[in-house]
């Protein structure tokens, strides 16, 4: 039983994993990582960046197929699923690589295997069980839980894939083959970009949310804006929906759908789950330990601290928002905690989210009725694409910059964009939101001539009814 | 080694002042005497003088900065041979050591101090690279972060440390190098006084920052109508009226006393003295009453008296501060030892003083220190009136106007010109009794004035 003592043992590679443990080992701390399947997480390998890799091949073909609206001839454009779904995992493959150099770069051992908790003296032992079936203890003074998190399921309901007529994020990242039809259940982010990327390619997409609006954690004037666009592109939307039923058969699957009361059936070759995520907090031995869990993700404080002597844990185990930065930000948090730094828990209201489908959307802090709610007296702004010259020289005058401040403190509580490129464009938003400005220093900022940027300020010049362009 | 210049301490009270303005740039050669900035405090505006010879390597506080804090390093002067890079050292260095808060409470002498002495004296710690011991003990009283530069905070911050009146000054920032975030404020707020005076930066305020302060006033406490008023912001005079009349009112056992003056003969002695005075010399009603007060003072020396809980400090001479207004306010420049000066020398120095006060020149020890106080609004038609003491001074004159009133002299009516005069006492250190007899003596002076050219 090979033993081996660190500083840090953070199990978990993926983006909080793995910033915790380059954060750790330039603070100082010896520290190693243990990853039971692909260094980078989720993230790198079944999430974030392959799916960006599919949406950048649906965003060419989109616009090969609008080719003559720019001069263009494109004629016979085809794809062949096969080499989408090839590059997608070659750029997966490329980055992951590419967080082994950097962990070895910074002397971060990597663990391969499956851990497991035990008591421990300071802290938990950590032993991994590894690929040869082995088990080897190491001990550190802390432990990161960074295990992140996975697909919902909802067995009862017939929610639950079956790798074939049911996918998951993961099924859903590497077809065999077009589907001519596609259920998807759950209109987040996720749920959104896959049905965004088949419906470009030409897949019939049905989206089924609970709730009464798509996107539902975004702003609701975004989500109105989003449905409008996506069902001009064909996609078919059902909100205030639930499926009831789900079954498969030979051909595909048969979904009962309750809306509004009424049920109505849907037959499709596939169906993808998109329906949450749950934490992975299973067999890690955290029951044993007294680890506080609750709705499937670990309860922690602003630090990561889980309550249990050296443990903590950061990123998608310990709840929402699912996001790798967010993972990667509360990574740093805690070591830097650990090692002594002077740091404050991260202000969730200045986490940006994205969403990759097409159009765009990118959001910070609240919407205007979570500003309403929490009783600030809010001035909005709104800015529209087609008053902006980039948008329109781009072909892309569809999406909307609105921003929500305080109407008292004049404080930015919230962005939401949808459109173009507006993935790129939130960050202003959130440099402007951490480092605590006005609409005074925003509206004194000069953004650049011809960009879509100009937006950002348009809306802030709006809210103050000074619009300069609309 | 650079010399640091220090935000200089123009006055015992002072804790903070505006940098109004450089005189000089970075990169320009000083020599000792030049006038390198001028500096606003609550009273007055002040030259700042360098005494070493240098080159101005960096100046840390714009012009036109508000709230530059006592001690805090101002600019850096490069000593012959060295760069910029010893501007750095002093930087870090300076942005380590505490101020000393309290120097020059209570020490008189020491406001006089000219900055550079003060930058002489840190310059010397410095090489000694140890905190003095004075600054270990004020350490935990004043926050540090004015120092060196300018507040930092969030723009959020300041706009809502603005409208809930905390003083950002008083709070610790949390952000990255200490900036004043907004956490920095929710958390004051929570931990009380949510509706704190607007603007008030009084050191009470920082003493206790965010801890509720009685008689504190917000502008939302007012109920108005928005847009029915508009908000004058406190300059540094008007808190420290605020400040200084509001604790004297309210920790001052003071009592009024008052007396009718017959002012006809020296109506008359001004008359003609000032018609046989040499061009240029103009005695005033007021100049003579100063010279009456101080020589009533110097025969009653019981009421020249301040109180402190160490003992009544007996003043030896008379220094007569005059109530002077001035636009936004008002300040009290002294004629010092009043009781050895003649009529022509008071009347030259207060017309001086006046003329200073107004343009807000006055030098620290020229409006600091007075043992009493004259405050006259007889010109502006007021009867009689109670002035609130201008501590430490034992009392405070007030002077109404000289008016033709009936009188009574010998069983019969007559007319005479008198002014009603109220001395208000601290009755800590000046009882009623005493109170009376510096009026007492103070009635044959102005009723038979010649005495007071003895």
């Amino acid at each position: 039983m090979a033993s081996e003592t660190f500083d840090l043992i953070v199990i978990g590679g993926g983006p909080g994993g793995y910033v915790a443990a380059i954060r750790a080992s330039q603070l100082g701390l010896k520290t190693a990582v243990v990853e039971r399947e692909h260094l980078g997480g989720i993230c790198l390998n079944w999430g974030c960046i392959p799916t960006k890799a599919l949406l950048r091949t649906s965003d060419i073909y989109h616009l090969f197929q609008r080719a003559e609206e720019f001069g263009l001839k494109a004629d016979n454009v085809r794809f062949d699923i096969e080499a989408i779904v090839k590059r997608s995992r070659k750029v997966a493959g490329r980055l992951s690589g590419g967080v082994g150099h950097l962990l070895k770069k910074n002397k971060v051992t990597v663990i391969e295997g499956e851990a497991k908790l035990e008591k421990g003296s300071k802290a938990p032992k950590v032993v991994v069980k590894g690929k040869d079936g082995k088990n080897a203890t190491y001990e550190a003074k802390h432990v990161i839980l960074a295990t992140g998190a996975r697909a919902r399921t909802i067995p009862a309901a017939g929610l639950q894939p079956d790798g074939k007529t049911i996918w998951t994020y993961k099924e859903a990242m590497v077809p065999d083959a077009l589907p001519a039809s596609i259920l998807v259940i759950g209109s987040g982010a996720i749920g959104m970009e896959f049905a965004s990327f088949y419906s470009t390619l030409g897949s019939k997409v049905t989206v089924v949310e609970m709730v009464d609006r798509i996107l539902p954690a975004e702003d609701e004037e975004i989500s109105q804006f989003a449905k409008k666009a996506f069902e001009k592109q064909g996609l078919k939307i059902l909100t205030k929906a639930q499926v009831e039923k789900l079954e498969t058969g030979k051909s595909g699957a048969k979904a009962t759908i309750k809306v509004d009361g009424k049920s109505e059936t849907v037959e499709v070759e596939k169906v993808i789950l998109a329906i949450g995520i749950t934490g992975n907090v299973e067999n890690l031995g955290l029951e044993a330990l007294g680890v506080k869990i609750e709705r499937g993700h670990v309860v922690t404080d602003g630090y990561g601290a889980t309550g249990v002597s050296g443990l903590y844990a950061i990123g998608d185990v310990t709840g929402a928002p699912w996001l790798a930065h967010k993972a990667s930000h509360e990574g740093v948090i805690c070591v830097e905690k650990i090692a002594g730094k002077d740091v404050h828990p991260m202000d969730k209201s200045n986490i940006p989210g994205c969403t990759y489908c097409h159009p765009q959307i990118a959001s910070v802090g609240l919407t205007e009725a979570k500003a309403k709610e929490a009783g600030h007296e809010v001035r909005v702004g709104r800015f529209p694409f087609v008053g902006n010259g980039k948008a329109i020289a781009l072909g892309e005058d569809q999406g909307l910059i609105k921003t929500v401040f305080d109407k008292k403190t004049g404080e930015l509580l919230g962005a939401h964009m949808i459109g173009a490129e507006v993935t790129e464009l939130i960050q202003g938003y959130v440099v402007a939101r951490q480092l605590e400005t006005t609409e005074a220093e925003l509206m004194h900022t000069v953004f650049a001539h011809p960009t879509l940027s100009e937006m950002m300020h348009e809306s802030v010049l709006d809210a103050y009814g000074r619009a300069l362009h609309y | 080694m650079a010399i640091e210049v220090l935000m200089p301490a123009l006055s015992p009270t002072m804790e903070e002042g505006t940098l109004s303005r450089w005189l000089v740039k970075e990169g320009d050669e000083v020599k000792s005497g030049d006038v390198i900035a001028e500096i606003e405090t609550d009273k007055a505006t002040m030259e700042v003088e360098a005494v070493d010879e240098g080159r101005v390597g960096k100046i840390l506080v714009e012009g036109g900065t508000e709230g530059v804090k006592v001690n805090a390093v101002i600019a850096v002067l490069l000593e012959e041979g060295e760069d910029e890079s010893a501007v750095k050292d002093v930087q870090s260095s300076a942005s380590q050591k505490p101020a000393p808060k309290d120097e020059g409470k209570g020490k008189e002498s020491k406001s006089s101090e000219t900055p550079v002495e003060r930058s002489e004296s840190r310059g010397r710690e410095q090489d000694n690279n140890e905190v003095p011991d004075r600054a270990k003990s004020a350490s935990g009283s004043s926050s540090q972060k004015g120092e060196g530069s300018r507040l930092k905070a969030s723009p959020l911050a300041k706009r809502m440390a603005e409208q809930e009146g905390l003083d950002l000054a008083s709070l610790e920032g949390s952000g990255p190098n200490g900036r004043i975030v907004k956490r920095d404020i929710e958390a004051a707020l929570k931990d009380g006084a949510p509706k704190a005076a607007k603007a008030d930066s009084a050191p009470e305020t920082k003493a206790a920052p965010a801890k509720t302060e009685p008689g504190k006033i917000s502008v939302a406490s007012l109920n108005l109508e928005e847009g029915t008023y508009e908000i004058v912001p406190l300059d540094g005079m008007r808190k420290t009226i605020a400040r200084r009349m509001t604790a004297s009112f309210r920790d001052v056992p003071h009592f009024p006393l008052s007396i009718d003056l017959e002012l006809d003969a020296l109506l008359k002695l001004r008359s003609e003295l000032n018609a046989k005075a040499p061009e240029g010399v103009k005695v005033s009603v007021n100049d003579m009453l100063i010279r009456a007060c101080a020589l009533a003072l110097t025969s009653v020396p019981e009421s020249n008296a301040s109180y402190t809980d160490e003992g009544l400090v007996m003043h030896k001479h008379a220094d007569v501060a005059v109530a002077v207004a001035i636009d936004g306010g008002l300040i009290t420049p002294v004629i010092k030892k009043a009781e050895t000066k003649g009529l022509a020398k008071i009347s030259e120095e207060m017309k001086d003083l006046a003329a200073r006060a107004r343009e807000r020149k006055l030098k620290p020890e020229e409006f600091q220190g007075g043992t009493f106080s004259i405050s006259n609004l007889g010109m502006m038609g007021i009867k009689s009136f109670a002035s609130i003491i201008n501590e430490p001074q034992g009392m405070i004159l007030s002077v109404g106007a000289g008016e033709k009133r009936a009188v009574v002299k010998n069983d019969a009516l007559a007319i005479a010109t008198v002014m009603t005069i109220t001395l208000t006492c601290d009755h800590r250190v000046v009882d009623g009794a005493t109170g009376a007899k510096f009026l007492e003596a103070l009635k044959p002076l102005v009723e038979d004035p010649v005495t007071m050219l003895l």
